[in-house]
């Protein structure tokens, strides 16, 4: 059973993003690393390139295929996680540790069109 | 169209396997995760489900004579448990399949093919019969397959299947006589390790998946570490590296192609193109940095595209990315690359397509 956290917002392309003193923290949720399996190379922006809410931003590749990154909000690239160049994997074991990249957010409205926890929890119930 | 179950299918869901399309069957990708199962395969011992497969017993007075004219290996006159690896090709040098042919009696050869080419393997075979005195039977439907694979291998099939198997050299075969049916064993895989090959009727096979996965000495496989084992040890996968446009020339697999003997479909072409090269041909790209290349991707040199991408991963037991592509046969060990990711293009070099040692048992 892939784990949900409070508190964060999700979207439907599985990232979530955490919000903390008006950055988001965006990376790929619980059940997305699980459906992935092994984690070995995160195609990154770099800081200052700009993300739009919907829209891709890089890639996460499991062992077997690509899967492409979409941004739950629109903001400036401010910090990539740079672990993650190195240690992709650790997103397979800490997905909601392990965010991908910090965003200044741009329109926090965007935020009221993401699912919260439960919702996110109905959302791949269904699946 | 639904797809085909193989007789373990009902093992694969209950051990929680992820359970993909693959050549028309639902098939295991992964029971745990695609690193796990590769390493257990290089380090200690693996069993794959692979009774997707197809095989085809060929037998009569021009059994051998038939299969030197749809094959493109020599198996005139071999010894009676000898194994050939080959291709059949069309007329014009493309390759129909890739297949194992194994001689199991004077007159009377087992051939395995690809679960995706049974229909068209069997059609070709069948085509091409006219003027041989011989039996064709397709036993896809019979047989049940099981890969054990790994450098434990051996031990795990002597002693937990209780077959013995010690003698078998690599490329070998025999019939064992079990449980009131004849299975055939033999030393082969697609791994790069030393393995096994077990076919067998439904029944038989299920009870040797038991008995395998439950002794905890060996993992159950999927199809995911197969393909990443396969490609490490630079391997051929049929409609990746071997296309009905992709000759065996083109491959780099000339050495299974006897061009010495007098006839088989495919000769004139394939002679041709040894003789006077090829436009493309298979080459393996090692990249500088960390992205995957995938099949189809482009490669690019001197500004413009000069092959596409036939297989590519983040390797598992080397820390590098690797590819395999079909590229212009102008370009030499060595040169520079680079391969269209997305949007970006990594630099790589042209090197040889097999990036980690095979560990036969000779």
């Amino acid at each position: 059973m892939a784990n949900i956290i409070e508190g964060l917002y999700y979207c439907e392309s599985h990232e979530y993003v955490r919000v903390e003193d008006g950055f988001g923290y965006i990376g790929i949720t619980d059940y997305a690393q699980h459906a992935l399996g092994n984690v070995v190379y995160i195609d990154m922006p770099e800081a200052d390139d700009e993300v739009t809410a919907g829209e891709e931003f890089g890639a996460v590749e499991s062992v077997k295929a690509a899967s492409d990154l979409v941004s739950p909000v629109s903001g400036k690239v401010v910090e990539v996680n740079e672990d993650l160049e190195e240690t992709p994997g650790l997103v397979n074991k800490d997905a909601y540790g392990n965010w991908i990249i910090k965003v200044e957010l741009s329109d926090p409205n965007e935020l009221t069109s993401l699912m919260d926890a439960a919702a996110y929890a109905a959302f791949i119930e269904k699946k | 169209m639904e797809n085909k179950r193989t007789c373990l299918y009902d093992k694969h869901v209950a051990l929680g396997a992820l359970i993909s399309p693959f050549s028309g069957f639902d098939m295991p990708i992964q029971y745990t995760s695609i690193i796990e199962e590769h390493q257990a395969v290089r380090q200690r011992c693996g069993v794959f489900d692979v009774s997707h497969m197809g095989e085809v017993w060929v037998s009569g007075p021009d059994a051998e004579r038939f299969v030197n004219h749809i094959f493109t290996n020599d198996v005139s006159d071999a010894p009676l448990g000898k194994i050939f690896y080959g291709m059949m090709c069309y007329p014009d040098g493309g390759t129909v399949d890739d297949l194992l042919v194994y001689k199991m009696a004077p007159q009377s050869f087992f051939i395995v093919i690809n679960a995706g080419n049974i229909d068209k393997d069997v059609a070709w075979m069948r085509d091409h019969a006219e003027g041989f005195d011989i039996e064709l039977e397709h036993k896809s439907d019979y047989y049940g397959q099981l890969a054990v694979q790994g450098p434990e291998s051996e031990s795990v099939v002597e002693e937990v299947l209780g077959l013995t198997c010690k003698e078998l050299a690599f490329y070998t075969v025999k019939s064992i006589e079990t449980e009131g049916e004849t299975l055939i064993v033999s030393r082969t895989g697609y791994t790069g390790e030393d393995g096994f090959e077990v076919y067998g009727s439904h029944a038989y096979i299920r009870g040797a998946w038991d008995k395998l996965t439950q002794n905890g000495r060996c993992q159950p496989c999927g199809l995911g570490c197969r393909d990443t084992l396969r490609f490490e040890v630079g391997l051929p996968l049929y409609g990746d590296e071997l296309t009905e446009n992709i000759s065996p020339i083109m491959a780099g697999l000339g050495m299974f192609v006897k061009l010495d003997k007098r006839d088989f479909i495919g000769r004139d072409a394939l002679l041709k193109q040894k003789a006077e090269g090829v436009a493309q041909r298979l080459r393996g790209i090692e990249l500088d940095g960390n992205a995957v290349p995938r099949h189809g991707y482009s490669v690019i040199a001197d500004g413009r595209e000069v092959g596409q991408i036939t297989t590519g991963y983040r390797l598992i037991s080397v820390d590098k990315s690797c590819a395999v592509a079909l590229v212009d046969s102008n370009l030499e060990l060595g040169d520079r690359v680079e391969v269209q990711i997305r949007k970006k293009t990594f630099p790589g070099t042209i090197v040889k397509k097999k990036f980690y040692d095979k560990h036969y048992k000779k």
